[in-house]
């Protein structure tokens, strides 16, 4: 296999509260190639975005205690502020959930887009609009140079949400993570965004990883797919294997729970029970065992790693790893 | 129950098998103000000419994206908000501008549920409290009555009944939603609006929502006018489906001939921009995808609304505003150029 774009090695992040110390990121550890889309799903709270912002050095208050980040040839977590700038915004970008707020209210589209250009290219500013102009008629702003004159809040929230996308292309960075593009938008502009992701991906070759808690978005935008849950990866493979044969429990339960539009009859939903962790306080063990349908004595007293189950997949269960399929009512 | 308390303001008789209530073109505008005078300087057409009928018993979801006036339907549905034109009947009764004590006994047949647990909770008052308002307010019962009776609305959503003491900070998403829940249930209503439910709950605790609002309903044999932007959680727990565009109905269907055959253009590209977990799904879809924002509220474009953004829509569509027609039974569409 050829050497991965991204290399994420047993990353650890960890904030300080009151009620002590939470492990957002307990372990992390997977590779993203050239041109690739990964997902990573979770819920609230999983430490999917702070895994993403770890990766920029955006983490803060939070930690980074351990762990590697490999981005052509160097260690991203050991690099000082001065050259994670030099990355930051130029070889890797950074999409957020909400384009309200990710937008400077008070400068115009045109000039913010044009920023990264500016501060990591050194271009004038002439030159920096007339690339954002281009950009932003790229990602499908209509009359782009006269919209460039706009203030933010003159546009829809996924007009933003392009203008975001358009931002963080100008420097054709190799890495581009998107964290819940797509969370904050009406279904219809939901389906714009998402094509125009898998645009830029076929276009530019750009690596993506798409942070979503949405299995449908996954399904159709990822080949590969990481599953976390309370701060570790639980199950990761090729997103065709994992939605037809999951390895862990997790995972087996969320796509049985929820409701799909192309189901034929109305079946009742088989909810997990239960409710997500508390991070300050695990439960010992594997911390979805509480919740498990499958757990076996060990699964409360030891945890897991995520070792490799089958051809593709890799799962941190001990009753996948012991070779049991997973099956039930 | 509270039949009692309305019988004697019926108008004419209602039987079971009449729609419990009935929308008749009905409009919700709100004032738009500006300058320093506040004049008004138009209206925001958020809900402009709906009818719609909810029968005795079913759900009826209703869909469409953020601004397509669902929430303000669902409002004025239940008299949250008093109507700018149309009608509303419950039961056989004109219900649009009844006030007073009247409204009163009306409230004890309805209630809602809202989309946001952590907002719609008032984080100073007991659970116990925040569920015995409504009994308070409508005088339901007192002392160790009105305990027990708390007690047994958190037992019937799934919830320790030592709870009552406790506030609401004290409880995640999901087992706040379930307080919401206890407390529209507490004045024993027959229709409940439950308006984005499950949106602001985690993917994981979603399921088990669904599933105690469908258990209550053939509990209690409860009505629901269920509001929501995801088409597949409406699909599943609707009977029928209403989607909703810029404050008027597009399409009323059962949810398995909307997703079949979806004869409204907009329903069908809302349709196709649905992701569908599964991989091999997802590869072969066609996808639809629409072009354009939704048009302003306050100036909706003439004729049928969506015509902007629509790729079928020709010149009558501007000139004149399609009706809702049936196309076969159970299933009406407001479109000129439907799809086949």
């Amino acid at each position: 296999m050829t050497q991965p774009l991204l290399e994420v090695s047993d990353l650890h992040t960890v904030f300080s509260t009151k009620e002590g110390m939470v492990k957002a990121v307990d372990g992390v550890s997977f590779e993203l190639h050239a041109g690739e889309t990964l997902g990573i799903v979770g819920e609230s709270g999983c430490g999917k975005s702070v895994t993403a912002l770890s990766i920029m050095r955006l983490q803060r208050p939070g930690r980074i205690v351990g762990g590697k980040v490999m981005f052509k040839g160097q260690d991203l977590t050991r690099v000082s502020e001065y050259e994670m700038r030099e990355v930051r915004g130029k070889e890797i970008a950074m999409i957020f959930q909400d384009p309200m707020t990710s937008l400077n209210p008070v400068y115009r589209v045109g000039w913010q887009v044009g920023e990264p250009t500016r501060l990591h290219g050194g271009w004038d500013a002439k030159k920096a609009l007339s690339s954002a102009v281009t950009m932003l008629a790229r990602v499908g702003i209509p009359s782009a140079a006269a919209r460039a004159k706009d203030y933010p809040h003159q546009f829809s929230g996924g007009m933003r949400q392009r203008a975001m996308i358009a931002m963080g292309l100008t420097t054709t960075p190799e890495v581009l993570i998107a964290d819940e593009p797509t969370t904050a938008l009406d279904v219809t502009i939901q389906a714009q965004i998402l094509d125009l992701l898998r645009d830029v991906n076929r276009e530019f070759g750009t690596a993506t990883i798409l942070i979503t808690h949405n299995l449908g978005v996954v399904a159709g935008m990822c080949q590969r797919l990481i599953v976390m849950y309370a701060g570790k990866i639980v199950e990761a493979g090729p997103t065709t294997d994992v939605f037809a044969n999951p390895k862990h429990p997790y995972t087996w339960s969320l796509l049985r729970s929820i409701p799909r539009l192309d189901a034929e009859r109305h079946e009742p939903l088989k909810p997990i029970e239960g409710l997500p962790p508390n991070l300050v306080d695990l439960p010992a063990g594997c911390s979805f065992h509480p919740r498990c349908v499958f757990k076996v004595d060990r699964c409360s007293r030891d945890t897991p790693a995520l070792l490799q189950v089958g051809d593709t997949q890799r799962s941190a269960c001990w009753v996948t790893q012991s070779g049991t399929e997973l099956k039930g009512a | 129950m509270p039949e009692a308390a309305t019988a004697k303001h019926l108008t004419m008789a209602w039987t079971a098998n009449d729609p419990l209530l009935t929308v008749s073109d009905l409009k919700v505008w709100f004032p738009v103000a500006s300058g320093v005078m506040q004049r008004t300087v138009g209206h925001v057409h958020a809900v402009d000419g709906v009818d719609l009928e909810i029968r005795a018993g079913e759900t009826l979801g209703l869909v469409g994206e953020s601004g397509c006036g669902k929430s303000t339907l669902g409002r004025a549905a239940i008299r949250l908000l008093k109507p700018t034109g149309g009608t509303v009947h419950f039961k056989g009764e004109d219900i649009t501008s009844i006030r007073g004590e009247h409204l009163r006994a009306l409230r004890r047949e309805m209630a809602m549920i809202f989309q946001d647990p952590y907002a719609s909770l008032d984080p100073r008052q007991t659970v116990g409290d925040i569920i015995g308002e409504p009994i308070d307010v409508h005088g339901l019962a007192k002392g160790k009555e009105r305990q027990d009776r708390i007690r047994e609305l958190l037992r019937v959503v799934g919830m320790n009944p030592r709870f009552a003491d406790r506030y609401p900070h004290e409880f995640s998403g999901g087992q706040r939603q379930r307080i919401g829940i206890a407390r529209a249930l507490a004045v024993e209503p027959t229709f409940i609006v439950c308006d984005e439910p499950i949106s602001a709950l985690d993917v994981s605790i979603q399921a088990q929502i669904i599933n105690l609002l469908e258990n209550l309903q053939s509990k209690f044999k409860l009505t629901y006018l269920f509001i929501a932007h995801d088409l597949s959680v409406v699909k599943h727990i609707s009977n029928r489906v209403a989607v909703m565009y810029l404050g008027k109905i597009m399409e009323v269907a059962s949810g398995q001939q909307l997703y079949r055959r979806p004869r409204h253009p907009y329903t069908g590209s809302l349709l196709s921009a649905i992701p569908i977990p599964d991989p091999k799904v997802e590869l072969q879809r066609k996808r639809l995808i629409l072009q354009g924002d939704v048009a302003s509220p306050v100036n909706p474009p003439s004729g049928c609304r969506f015509r902007t953004r629509c790729p079928r829509a020709k010149e009558h569509c501007a000139e004149e505003v399609p009706p809702l027609e049936s196309f076969g039974s159970e299933h009406k569409a407001a479109c000129f150029y439907p799809l086949d």
